[in-house]
């Protein structure tokens, strides 16, 4: 297996994800803190195959959103995540 | 359509196995009952649990491969050499069993007919399953819009829905699906030959000034090059949505 | 409580030494590859292991000038916060000791810092005296880039996120940072025996 077959899409945690948010995250839009880049969180690549979810900008790769599941409790990092938009409805 | 809903929780649910098909040596389809299924969007997944007796769980995710509406909600799974879900899923289960699932999940990688653009899909292997639930529901809802699949697979005996495709193909007005087969082909074979490249993409896409939409499934490799590709061929980077598989697989 | 599949067992592997293995883990035969990013690929010409922080001189090695350090081959269990287990993996590495030989320090922490931004901390006396490795070598051959190559640390007595992929160096300091599991979460120490896994545990 290659590095590279690391590397998901940010939907590939949004179940995990819809553990925490009401509301779907995928879809929705955040600013990387590091280089300002606009995306989908669907759309940034994700490595999932970690002691925990590591969401990284598309365009510089920094850090953007980290979610950890365990010892019956889960831990949000969102401080590579300048602001995340989400719709409210369909 | 940017998916952004209110979920509720995501709880995990019940689901028994009505019925099996096998599509291919390797892959089987699972069609499931599941109470309280609240309907999903073409291109969604499900996260699927399996505990063993003594505690110990697995959690895969696996695209769905039903239209919305459809009356049973089916996975299509792709056994995998060392995999540890994946061959229970296709060799184990049974009529009557029950897993766990969670979902429907990803509001990202969703079609929905009124985007109103035309619609390529690209696949690789087993990433044909969340383009065939777009694809059988642009069947149901027949509002014309422009498909073309593009479809890649080792050996015709690998093709994933063979039947289908050639049945919708046929009958279905603007619903082209073209085959590639990589490893070794039948007698007689005209069609592609060779992995998706940069020249197939050119030939088989619907021009970037059409703006398309555009969804990639497979192999995180086939994935990337498919999308660089279509980027070099001028699509809207923001057109093309991907779902790279990874190498716990679909 | 989750509802429990008629005929699934998993992968795991049976037996083992049940006195090697933590409570909550499982043993197997792979050696599963995870990361919170891409491989970094550092051309080996231009990589370098430092030691910095609180000492007097900091101390820096091409990988030419590491590779003639004295070496050794070991064999340990290593045991992953995601609850694998692996038995007697064998090595080839330079112990942390001859990294610090001569260092004279009033710190008791480090932090490894490692290409693509990944940190961990831990205790100074975790890393001393027989404990840690900057290991170049895995089974016998050059340590590949998935599993952190050209090296990585090795601290086999705590949970394996400790021992750090890709490490470039070594902070001396004299307080305990969290590193980067352990600021989303994991246990600052990581002893697997006493199943320190997350925050308070």
């Amino acid at each position: 297996m290659e590095d590279v077959d690391l590397r998901l899409d940010g939907n590939a945690i949004a179940g995990l994800l819809g553990e925490v948010f009401a509301l779907e995250l995928t879809g929705a839009r955040a600013a990387c803190a590091g280089c300002g880049t606009i995306a989908e969180l669907g759309a940034e690549p994700v490595y999932a195959h970690a002691p925990g979810a590591v969401l990284r900008c598309r365009n510089c790769d920094d850090v953007m959103i980290v979610v950890v599941h365990g010892g019956g409790r889960y831990w949000i990092g969102l401080s590579g995540t300048t602001s995340i938009e989400l719709r409210n409805s369909l | 359509m940017a998916g952004t809903a209110v979920l509720g929780r995501l709880t995990w649910r019940l689901a028994e196995v009505v019925r099996l098909v096998d599509e291919t040596p390797r892959v089987r389809s699972i069609a499931f009952d599941v109470p309280g299924w609240p309907g999903h969007r073409a291109g969604q997944h499900v996260d699927v649990r399996l505990t063993a007796e003594d505690g110990y769980q697995a959690q895969r995710s696996y695209s769905i491969a039903s239209a919305p509406g459809a009356e049973t909600l089916v996975l299509t799974v792709e056994r995998l050499e060392d995999g540890e879900v994946s061959p229970y899923l296709v060799d184990e289960l049974r009529p009557g069993d029950r897993i766990e699932l969670r979902g429907p999940v990803g509001g990202y990688f969703v079609w929905t007919p009124e985007d109103g653009s035309p619609l390529l899909l690209v696949a690789g292997g087993s990433g044909v399953v969340p383009l065939m639930a777009m694809l059988r529901h642009r069947v149901a809802v027949r509002d014309g819009t422009p498909v073309r699949l593009l479809y890649s697979s080792r050996t015709l005996e690998d093709v994933i829905y063979g039947a289908e495709l050639e049945r919708v193909a046929a009958v279905s007005d603007g619903i082209e699906v073209v085959h590639t087969l990589t490893r070794s082909q039948p007698a007689g074979w005209s069609g592609y030959a060779r992995r998706i490249d940069d020249d197939m993409l050119a030939e088989v896409s619907w021009p970037a000034t059409d703006q398309p939409a555009v969804f990639v499934c497979g192999p995180t490799r086939l994935v990337e090059g498919v999308a660089a590709a279509l980027v070099a061929l001028s699509h809207d980077p923001l057109r093309i949505k991907t779902e790279r598989f990874g190498p716990t697989g679909g | 409580m989750s509802y429990v599949s008629r005929g699934f067992r998993g992968r795991r592997r049976e037996g083992g030494d049940a006195a090697r293995i933590p409570t909550g883990q499982y043993l197997t035969d792979d050696f599963p590859v995870l990361s919170a990013g891409p491989t970094p690929h550092t051309p080996l010409d231009e990589w370098t292991f430092s030691v910095m922080g609180e000492l007097d001189e900091p101390r820096t090695w091409t990988w030419e000038e590491f590779r003639t350090l004295p070496s050794e081959t070991l064999t340990k269990d290593i045991h992953c916060v995601t609850k694998w287990s692996k038995l007697d993996t064998v090595w080839e590495g330079v112990s942390v000791d001859t990294l610090l030989e001569g260092v004279e320090t009033a710190a008791e922490y480090v932090l490894a810092y490692c290409d693509g931004g990944y940190t961990t901390n831990l205790p100074l006396e975790d890393v001393t005296g027989g404990k840690a490795w900057v290991a170049f070598g895995y089974d016998g051959e050059a340590l590949d880039p998935e599993h952190g190559g050209p090296a990585r640390l090795l601290v086999p007595h705590l949970y394996f996120w400790k021992s750090a992929k890709w490490v470039r160096g070594l902070t001396l300091r004299a307080e305990d940072e969290p590193g980067f599991w352990e600021r989303y979460g994991y246990h600052m120490y990581g002893d697997p025996w006493q199943e320190q896994r997350y925050w308070g545990d």
